[in-house]
């Protein structure tokens, strides 16, 4: 004890030495800076504006503050803004995204984890084809299935509505969920498997009883990767939905930020805008505490 | 005797490489069988075969009489230990004794009695509650061979369930499976590259390679009386010492190089004459002395010596043949001293060289 607090005390202590101002350190901060504010300035820029009355935006003082502030565009952006016919805002927006959301995220969820649970567990005759043709699926490029897809949806007379979307937003999203689920599976080892198969629990059994609770991790970030995923989209919302009524917020957002009558009410569109982006942003902030829990659950070896 | 498991014309192909290669085993009741072999001779396989985890290519396999070559592992009146454990993390170790049971559907006064039971006879009482990330090696591998236990089956099978653990454990649970295995007197199957555990637990040892049973006998008969060149170089350690030379005057002496070993006595078939032979002796069947024995000794020079605390390993050169001789510790050998080896031709092997048969 004494030995060693001798010996820590004679050798070197604390930390490294570093000089602050080094050129290698300005650079470094420098460019920190530098990219922090070119991320930074576009928020300021909207949050400021969204907060401004339509007579101080039109000073064109971009940077500066509101005079004085007011939430009168936020509201309009929510309840008001019209495009088309319809004049209640994005709210119509966001209620379609959650309808089309929450059930193509669930489904897609669902769905691929029992096919990565299928392919590595469950080994069957042409399994590894199986795999192979969905894996090939994710690089074909989404413009090519476009057209044909509209027609199947068309023959199976769901084109245009909230279900074909929903189905869309599954479809596509297979691929790339199935092989990160099917990744996850394979290091879970197998012998658990096997010895749940001894324990007679079946394909179901195994699935709720011991891939699911040691999945977690897996299940959060397929749950973030399809939400902001779903909630951003833009093009399948445009090309299968038919009625304006029923288009996601990222489509109305857009009319609404491109309506061409009336003067542009940048505050309200700087407003639409931020609210549009608001719920893969609060999911990012919700889960990443998450999301690192999940990980270092996962890590806890049995 | 009845027949606990029978495996006819077993054969297994992962796509075109055959890993069991039409192979017959008979187990009787009650009876410890191991299944012994260099990595990736398919012993895991054979087990696997066995508890219904992979689909078999051919053949035929019965437990109890009953044919149960495709049926579900949990149909076949099995309990499995795994290597890893195999624990299921998330439960605790109540949890994990009694997820077979719920499966099966069984009441719950039957599964708490199960359990008690198991836990009773391996001593895990204290630790039911627990999950197995909480436990140790050893006490994770209890609880594994317990969920085997609750099962209430005949056959147990075990896949290398001792090699994760260090040399003091794995030798307190050999010893505690051996206990189990008097007490519950089931048939067991067993797994194992280590020669210890084979030899001590073993009422029939098969030495696997390449997905071929070699030799099926009691391990003392597979230690004195190897069938083959591969079993004799297998067994054993240090290994047996090998002469090459040939059998001369009908099959009454070995010629090793000029010198002549006189076989009366031999434990085996009628020697014959053959040009070329091995002679196999073990390291403990030979004796060191310092005068010749016409017909019974070996000229050799010792290299060095290895006193290894209960006995002492002296590593020989006998012409160019490197040989291994056991001795008492205090026998103390200076390196360079020529000696003789005295060979106990009873406890000998002969094998013949072309087809690597005992003879
Ligand atoms: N799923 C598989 N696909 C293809 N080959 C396999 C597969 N599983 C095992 N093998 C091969 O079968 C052979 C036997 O494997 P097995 O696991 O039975 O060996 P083992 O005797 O248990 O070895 P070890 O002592 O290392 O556990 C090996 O050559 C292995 O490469
Ligand atoms: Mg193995």
């Amino acid at each position: 004890m004494v030995d060693a607090s001798v010996n820590a005390m004679a050798g070197p202590r604390g930390s490294k030495p570093q000089r602050r101002f080094s050129s290698r350190n300005l650079m470094l901060y420098g460019t920190l800076i530098v990219v922090s504010l070119y991320y930074i300035l576009p928020l300021w820029v909207m949050v400021m504006t969204s907060l401004k009355g339509m007579p101080e935006v039109r000073l064109g003082n971009i940077f500066g503050p509101p005079l004085e502030v007011t939430f009168q565009p936020w509201v309009k952006a929510w309840s008001e803004a019209c495009t088309g016919l319809n004049c209640d805002g994005l709210s119509r927006g966001f209620w379609n995204s959650v309808q089309i959301t929450v059930p193509s995220v669930i489904l897609s969820i669902i769905v691929a984890s029992v096919n990565g649970y299928a392919l590595i567990n469950w080994r069957f005759k042409g399994s590894e084809v199986f795999f192979t043709i969905l894996i090939f699926g994710s690089f074909i490029p989404y413009q090519v299935m476009l057209y044909p897809m509209v027609v199947m949806l068309r023959e199976m007379g769901i084109y245009g509505t909230l279900t074909g979307l929903v189905i869309v937003h599954t479809i596509f999203g297979m691929p790339i969920l199935t092989l990160l689920f099917r990744n996850y599976f394979a290091s879970i080892p197998e012998e658990l498997f096997k010895a749940a198969r001894v324990d007679g629990a079946g394909f179901w059994g195994i699935y709720f009883n011991i891939m699911l609770p040691m999945s977690l991790p897996i299940f959060v970030v397929a749950l973030i990767l399809q939400i902001t995923g779903i909630w951003n989209d833009f093009l399948f919302g445009v090309v299968f939905i038919s009625k304006a009524d029923n288009y996601p917020m990222t489509v109305q957002l857009n009319n609404i930020v491109n309506s061409v009558q009336g003067v542009k009410e940048y505050n309200v569109n700087m407003a639409a805008t931020m609210l549009t982006g608001l719920v893969p942003l609060i999911i990012y902030f919700i889960s990443g505490k998450l999301f690192v829990r999940g990980i270092a659950a996962g890590a806890v070896k049995g | 005797m009845t027949h606990s498991i029978q495996v006819k014309d077993l054969t297994l192909n992962f796509g075109a490489v055959s890993v069991l290669k039409t192979l017959n085993l008979d187990v009787a009741e009650g009876e410890f069988i191991v299944l012994l072999g260099p990595s990736g001779c398919g012993k895991s396989t054979l087990l696997n075969c066995l508890a219904g985890l992979l689909d078999i290519t051919d053949g035929q396999i019965f437990i109890k009489g009953k044919n149960v070559t495709w049926a579900e592992p949990s149909d076949r009146g099995i309990g499995m230990v795994f290597q890893s454990y195999a624990l299921y993390p998330q439960m605790t170790v109540r949890g994990n004794l009694s997820f077979g049971l719920k499966n099966a559907k069984l009441p719950k006064e039957e599964i708490d009695k199960r359990v008690a039971r198991a836990s009773e006879i391996l001593q895990i009482e204290p630790l039911l509650d627990r999950k197995p990330g909480a436990l140790s090696g050893g006490q994770r591998q209890r609880v594994a061979i317990g969920r085997a236990l609750v099962r209430d089956v005949d056959v147990f099978l075990f896949d290398e369930p001792l090699s994760n653990l260090d040399a003091k454990l794995r030798s307190e649970l050999r010893v505690e499976i051996k206990r189990l295995h008097s007490r519950l007197k089931n048939t067991m199957v067993y797994v194992t590259h280590d020669q210890i555990e084979a030899l001590t637990l073993a009422d029939r040892i098969a030495v696997m390679r390449g997905g071929i049973i070699q030799q099926l006998d009691a391990p003392q008969t597979i230690y004195n009386r190897p069938s083959n060149l591969f079993v004799a170089g297998f067994i054993g350690s240090p290994s047996m010492n090998f002469l090459h030379g040939a059998t001369v005057d009908g099959g009454r002496a070995f010629l090793f190089g000029d010198t002549r070993i006189d076989l009366a006595g031999y434990d085996g078939g009628a020697v014959l004459e053959r040009s070329k032979a091995i002679l196999g002796l073990r390291p403990e069947h030979l004796h060191i002395q310092m005068e010749p024995e016409a017909g019974h000794t070996i000229p050799a020079l010792v290299e060095i010596d290895e006193p290894m605390g209960a006995d002492s390993l002296v590593w020989l050169k006998a012409g160019e043949t490197q040989m291994s001789v056991r001795v008492p510790v205090e026998r103390r050998l200076a390196p360079g001293t020529h000696v003789h080896l005295k060979v106990d031709i009873s406890k000998a092997s002969i094998f013949d060289t072309a087809s690597e048969q005992r003879v």
